[in-house]
């Protein structure tokens, strides 16, 4: 039973559901602010899908995500506000902004391997935050940078209306959901993967390590890029705490909780926490001493996160059953867990 | 072939290779004997450019290999398969076959004919070609490690400890194998602690202990000697 249901969740018709569901979403949801809050959770998931490339894929944790994720908020920011740039135009440069910044960043950091690593980018997140706040002239310093512009409709069509943001949000997160999947099931997927398994056997393999890890580490940064710009084209206001070093934080956990490595964990992690988060707002500040032991549980008993899990216990029943890959694939659509992950 | 000259390597103030010359004839199928620990897969990493040497020379084909990066030495013709296997369990035997093929991505015809091969030489890893490589029985597993190397195109192909965890019955395939691969025109580097059964299908072998080589020969030599019979084939 449980073995059918898990089947048909990973029928290849399924992401189309989900995609219905998410279009109807605005016409579901009971007011605008759900709709305000799954626009923003979705901006969420797309940095998260950055931090998955690097992390999840490539297997070098960095700990300056957020800060990219800042850098793009805040190149839409100026650029628009200060320079006086449409929205495309400025959205454009702040891709360019974060690829280039994290190609430098990347060259540097990738140098060293594993916690020394990740200790280096937080430094870094760390220093993306400090510079947002206390360089003044370019950042306007802890007021932050309001007048953003918000991005240029079309016909009817206003991007300043939380509505019409959805649907741009989700078009770019599908994009992104599909860029993905296109990466995960190429060459240069199962190079960061192998990279992930070892920096040695990779080489062993012919593997260009510091080429493939500054490619990873640029995917990464372009997708918090343009998170943080439709973040500020969204919000149209941005300040030093949008860089703050928690935000990366918060996606680790998004990226444990849904399944790192695994092309529906970003989204599962995000769209999941944000949403129990939002459940727990009575709580107030005390909502953490629920939220915390829950997330320690759900670390515990499930490492491999929510779609992590999922696929390892269906492959896993599936091997049970006798039924070798092409079989399952034929009687209910179910590859080996990575190809359906693949497939999705 | 390949050549090494007064190789040595250090592991922090450890000498972990000394003094190592050491000659590898094309086509020949060379063995390395040794005990656990004896430095065999640091000389293998060493010639992988995983390691780097000390001191010495690692000439391949007139090119000198220290220095180099891992990736540039196959690019050369050099791979390694590694001891424990390592491969991606959770990717399809496909999947880690071809990714062996990674110096040679542009060329898909090649890739595709390459691909043929291999499963000619193990076929049931065409069955199994859609099934998680960390699926598959200890056997199959070090076949599709060797399978990965040999998609690499390798002149010189360096197996370490191919033996290694397998039942006697697939020993005894592994080496025939091996001896297939090299009678195909692949130069072969054998790694063993299965002493007898390298050195029936080795042109020649040299002997490690405590990283360096104490012994050389060739087959006949080698059964032949009393030391080695005693020390690796125990009788």
């Amino acid at each position: 039973m449980m073995f059918k249901l898990g089947a048909l969740i990973m029928h290849p018709a399924s992401k189309y559901a989900l995609l219905a569901l998410a279009l109807l979403f605005p016409a579901l949801a009971a007011n605008e602010y759900q709709v305000y809050v799954m626009a923003t959770a979705f901006i969420w998931a797309i940095a998260v899908y950055g931090f998955n490339v690097i992390t999840g894929y490539c297997g070098q944790l960095n700990l300056a995500h957020g800060g990219f994720f800042a850098i793009g908020a805040y190149a839409v920011a100026l650029l628009t506000a200060d320079y006086g740039w449409n929205f495309w135009p400025a959205f454009i440069g702040a891709l360019v902004i974060t690829a280039v910044l994290g190609f430098l960043v990347g060259a540097v950091s990738l140098r060293l391997k594993e916690h020394y690593f990740a200790i280096f980018t937080l430094c870094v997140g760390f220093i993306i935050y400090l510079l947002l706040d206390k360089w003044e002239e370019l950042t306007h310093g802890a007021i932050g940078v309001r007048g953003i512009a918000a991005p240029d409709g079309f016909g009817l069509v206003n991007f300043r209306e939380t509505i019409p943001v959805y649907y741009l949000i989700l078009f770019f997160l599908v994009f992104i959901i599909w860029f993905t999947s296109r990466i995960q099931k190429s060459l240069l997927g199962r190079t960061f993967i192998a990279i992930r398994n070892g920096d040695d056997l990779a080489e062993s393999l012919g593997i260009n390590l510091m080429k493939n890890k500054i490619l990873a580490f640029v995917i990464s940064t372009t997708y918090a890029g343009l998170a943080g710009a439709l973040y500020a084209g969204m919000i149209r206001f941005v300040g030093p705490e949008d860089g703050n070093i928690l935000h990366t934080f918060n996606m680790i956990t998004y990226l444990l909780v849904g399944g790192i490595g695994t092309l529906f964990g970003p989204l599962i992690g995000t769209l999941g926490i944000v949403w129990i988060t939002q459940s727990l707002q009575f709580l107030e500040e005390y909502r953490m001493i629920i939220f915390g032991p829950l997330l320690v549980i759900l670390v515990i008993f499930f490492p491999l996160g929510v779609s992590g899990s999922f696929l390892t216990w269906m492959h896993r029943k599936a091997q049970a059953l006798g039924l070798g890959p092409k079989k399952v694939q034929q009687e209910s659509k179910v590859n080996t867990a990575r190809e359906v992950e693949n497939n999705a | 072939m390949l050549q090494l000259k007064n190789v040595d390597v250090h592991y922090g103030s450890f000498k972990a290779l000394n003094n190592i010359n050491m000659t590898v004839d094309t086509g020949g199928l060379v063995v390395l004997l040794g005990a656990n620990g004896a430095g065999k897969s640091t000389l293998f990493n060493a010639i992988s450019g995983l390691i780097k040497p000390s001191a010495g020379n690692i000439e391949f084909e007139d090119k000198i290999l220290n220095g180099m990066r891992p990736s540039a030495v196959v690019s050369a013709g050099v791979v390694q398969c590694a001891e424990g296997r390592q491969l991606f369990p959770q990717m399809s035997v496909h999947d880690n076959l071809m990714l062996g093929a990674y110096v040679h991505r542009k060329d898909k015809e090649g890739n595709r004919k390459r691909l043929n091969e291999v499963l000619e030489l193990f076929p049931i890893l065409e069955e199994k070609a859609h099934q998680p490589a960390g699926s598959l029985s200890g056997g199959q597993q070090q076949m599709v490690a060797i399978g990965r190397a040999m998609m690499s195109r390798p002149r010189l192909l360096m197996l370490d400890e191919p033996s290694l965890g397998l039942a006697p019955l697939v020993v005894k395939q592994m080496f025939e194998t091996i001896q297939q691969i090299n009678s195909l025109g692949t130069t072969v580097l054998l790694a063993e602690q299965n002493a007898f059964a390298a050195l029936k299908i080795a042109t020649h072998a040299y002997v490690m202990e405590n990283g360096q080589l104490v012994m050389d020969g060739d087959r006949e030599t080698m059964l032949g000697n009393e030391e080695v019979r005693k020390a690796y084939i125990g009788a």
